[in-house]
């Protein structure tokens, strides 16, 4: 009622006047909550607290401060008369997000762009020698003929086999097992995947009475070869690596795919049936061109996922005997040289590598007129 | 009605036929399609299978024998030994149990014709000749959960290495870092899903201006690799003395994973029914009545995919870890990372330290599978 009736007429002054302990509240709850989660914040810290004490007052500190400043933001502008809290409630909601999303991502890329241009100790700046180095260094032209390696190997392999799975385990009663098992490494890191793959790679060398624990080696001896040290020698052991990430993300190509060959109409595929089509004409002429846009989806998802490839490499080469890639170059420029200059211009190459990708999703978005 | 369904019937049988013969079809190519699928599931686990039997496994017996031997196996064991006389010329090719070889051939070991086998047992001084007869072996039975004490305690451990020498060092306190994980990972997921949500809601039910605009970039963002944000957010954490913290890396996980966040519940709320909104609208509802009690309780399906998708990437995540946690403070995968790196051959420590990082996210993964699916198919692409 008095907001409204300061809203027809009496402007804020007298609406003012009549909130005074209103306001009073509305300053002091703020700086409560304020006081709050910064002593929780200065604890967090400074603390030297056990582990467990520290862990469950940072889940309850970060949890519920976000709750209490979104609940304290929104109990303000509703105190507010209503044409102001009309107004200014949409920002309360979005205002944090747009917020994070400017400070972690959108700005970021300006910035990034800036440090590319500047020295290692981002003072001077020193136009696009940043960008040379980035361009012709040995080691960096190595990095970039193994991301190709990753993007055209890995991709095809997890797309193909997703593909083949996918249609192979429509067909079967145990649909759902294979499909799980294919899918599992989904929740593994791929720091544990490489635990896993390195134990299949280990090689213990030539000598009496050495026998090879991995499997890899021990099966190339039962059938009578030689044992190998399988991730030391290049260009090989490139490919030993995108094993992992075939067995990493097959899965996810796979159930994408899948759910897109559920959704053919299953009349379709009965008429041709019906009409005498070979199970492979029918793949090519009707699944094929149904799922082309899912394909599509699955590829670029996995090309991205390739070109910033890191976990794998670090952990399983650490990028040497021609392992390197651009994301652990990226790491290894900024963290070992510590040059952010150099990572910077990496970072922007990257980022310049899937520009085509932002554009089609955001022109795939103003098609669907979600707005 | 008589005469149709006469004149239907020839043609009912003839489908059944035609079905009957597609049926048969099936069931042979059955066997290929079935067959096929479990050599591919076969090559999919027996990988992860090897870790999950060498982390029972001794440490002594990993560094000696193939993990594959824990199985039924035929192997040579030793049945006897042949003392050489101190007359026989051991450079000179040897007859022994009706064989004759050289001094070099026993060593790398002789299979006779009777399928035992022959080896010579350390230097040439020894004369010593073993003689090793194939038979089968059961099951190892001796397993040990010795490896996920010695890999969980941050305290002193005790190894036996392959010969057999016993080791001591410094433990890697895994569960230390399992507890990190879960401090880091837990806020790292509802914080974003929580932020995501009230954006997510003012995009698909408020107006203001800028809405599309800023809608633009939450879309664009979704393909940005995180590398770009590396090293300008270091910069700030140094400034601001964050380095290190919890806080440091929620943010960060927050940062990065909002973008599909607020787009993945932006498409699942803008869906919801028009009525339902307006109708709470007229009952007086405030904005942020509506969205606790109505929006939030209908958009679980939605909140749940994005959690899953978020905690297990939060959880599988090396490098925003690396980068802003450092070596202080290690989570599972950077402390699994570091026994690689450390001791890249400690087999026992590393099987058994993979597959407890991995309990978390596989339990989560299978419980709420689900979700996860729903998740993956809603948007796949992240930054």
């Amino acid at each position: 009622m008095i907001s409204q009736e300061a809203k027809g007429g009496g402007g804020i002054l007298t609406w003012l006047t009549i909130n005074a302990s209103r306001i009073l509240v509305s300053l002091f709850v703020p700086v409560i909550t304020f006081l709050v989660l910064w002593q929780g914040f200065i604890f967090l810290r400074d603390s030297q607290a056990s582990q467990i004490v520290l862990i469950l007052v940072a889940i309850v500190w970060g949890v519920g401060g976000v709750a209490a400043l979104y609940l304290l933001a929104n109990w303000m502008v509703e105190q507010l008369p209503r044409e102001w809290t009309r107004r200014l409630q949409p920002f309360v909601f979005i205002g944090p997000g747009i917020a994070i999303l400017g400070w972690f991502l959108a700005i970021p890329v300006i910035r990034t762009l800036l440090l590319s241009f500047q020295d290692a100790t981002s003072t001077t700046f020193i136009g696009l020698a940043n960008y040379a180095f980035a361009l012709t260094d040995r080691v960096m032209l190595e990095a970039f003929r193994n991301n190709l390696l990753w993007m055209i190997f890995g991709t095809f392999f997890c797309v193909a086999l997703g593909l083949l799975i996918a249609v192979l385990a429509d067909r079967s009663r145990f649909e759902t097992i294979y499909k799980a098992i294919i899918f599992m490494p989904m929740a593994i890191s791929f720091v544990g995947a490489g635990v896993i793959w390195k134990f299949v790679y280990t090689y213990k060398g030539e000598g009496s009475g050495i026998a090879e624990i991995g499997l890899l080696n021990a099966i190339v001896l039962a059938l009578g070869g030689q044992s190998q040290p399988w991730l030391t020698q290049p260009p090989w052991n490139n490919f030993f690596l995108i094993v992992i990430m075939v067995w990493l993300q097959t899965g996810f190509a796979m159930v994408v795919i899948s759910s897109a060959i559920k959704g053919i109409p299953a009349e379709l595929l009965e008429a041709a049936r019906v009409d005498g089509a070979s199970e492979v004409r029918m793949f090519f002429g009707i699944i094929i061109p149904t799922i082309q846009g899912t394909l599509l989806t699955v590829t670029t998802t996995i090309l991205i996922f390739s070109l910033k490839l890191f976990d794998i490499v670090r952990v399983m080469t650490g990028g040497n005997n021609g392992t390197n890639v651009i994301a652990n170059e990226f790491y290894i420029q900024r963290f070992t040289y510590g040059n952010p200059g150099t990572a910077s211009a990496i970072a922007i190459i990257l980022l310049i590598a899937v520009i085509p990708i932002m554009i089609y999703n955001l022109r795939q978005f103003r098609e669907r007129r979600a707005f | 009605m008589a005469v149709p369904a006469q004149s239907l019937q020839p043609q009912a049988r003839a489908t059944r036929a035609q079905t009957r013969s597609l049926k048969g079809q099936r069931r042979t190519s059955g066997l290929v399609v079935n067959g096929a699928l479990i050599l591919i599931c076969v090559l999919w686990i027996v990988p992860a299978l090897g870790v999950f039997i060498t982390s029972f496994r001794n440490s002594e017996d990993i560094f000696r024998t193939g993990w594959w031997t824990v199985f039924p196996h035929q192997a040579y064991t030793k049945v006897s030994e042949i003392k050489l006389d101190p007359s026989v010329d051991t450079t000179a090719p040897i007859q022994v149990e009706g064989i004759t070889s050289t001094f070099e051939e026993l060593r790398n070991g002789v299979v006779l014709p009777d399928g035992r086998k022959l080896v010579w047992f350390g230097n040439r001084r020894t004369r010593l000749i073993e003689v090793f007869g194939q038979g089968w072996q059961g099951f190892d039975t001796n397993l040990t959960l010795e490896n996920y004490q010695n890999v969980l305690t941050g305290r002193e451990i005790r190894f036996k290495d392959g010969q057999g020498n016993e080791i001591m060092r410094k433990g890697n306190d895994l569960s230390g870092a399992f507890l990190n994980s879960i401090a880091v990972a837990v806020p790292s997921t509802i914080i974003p899903i929580l932020i995501a949500a009230f954006a997510a809601y003012g995009f698909a039910w408020l107006n203001f201006p800028g809405r599309k605009f800023l809608f633009t970039i939450v879309v664009a963002l979704l393909v940005v690799p995180l590398q770009i944000a590396l090293v300008p957010i270091l910069q700030d954490y140094t400034r601001l003395n964050l380095n290190g913290t919890f806080l440091a890396i929620w943010l960060a996980h927050t940062g990065f994973g909002l973008p599909l966040a607020i787009y993945l519940l932006f498409n699942y709320m803008s869906q919801l029914p028009r009525d339902l909104l307006e109708s709470a609208f007229i009952d007086g509802a405030s904005n942020f009545t509506i969205f606790t009690r109505l929006i939030l309780p209908l958009s679980i399906p939605a909140l749940a995919s994005f959690a899953i998708f978020q905690f297990l990437w939060v959880w599988n995540d090396y490098l925003v870890a690396l980068v802003f946690l450092g070596d202080k403070t290690r989570v599972v995968t950077s402390a699994l990372a570091a026994i690689v790196g450390e001791k890249g051959q400690d087999w026992h420590l590393l099987t058994a330290g993979a597959f407890i990082s991995m309990l978390l996210p596989l339990a989560v993964f299978f419980a709420l599978q689900r979700y996860f699916v729903r998740g993956l198919l809603a948007g796949s692409v992240k930054g």
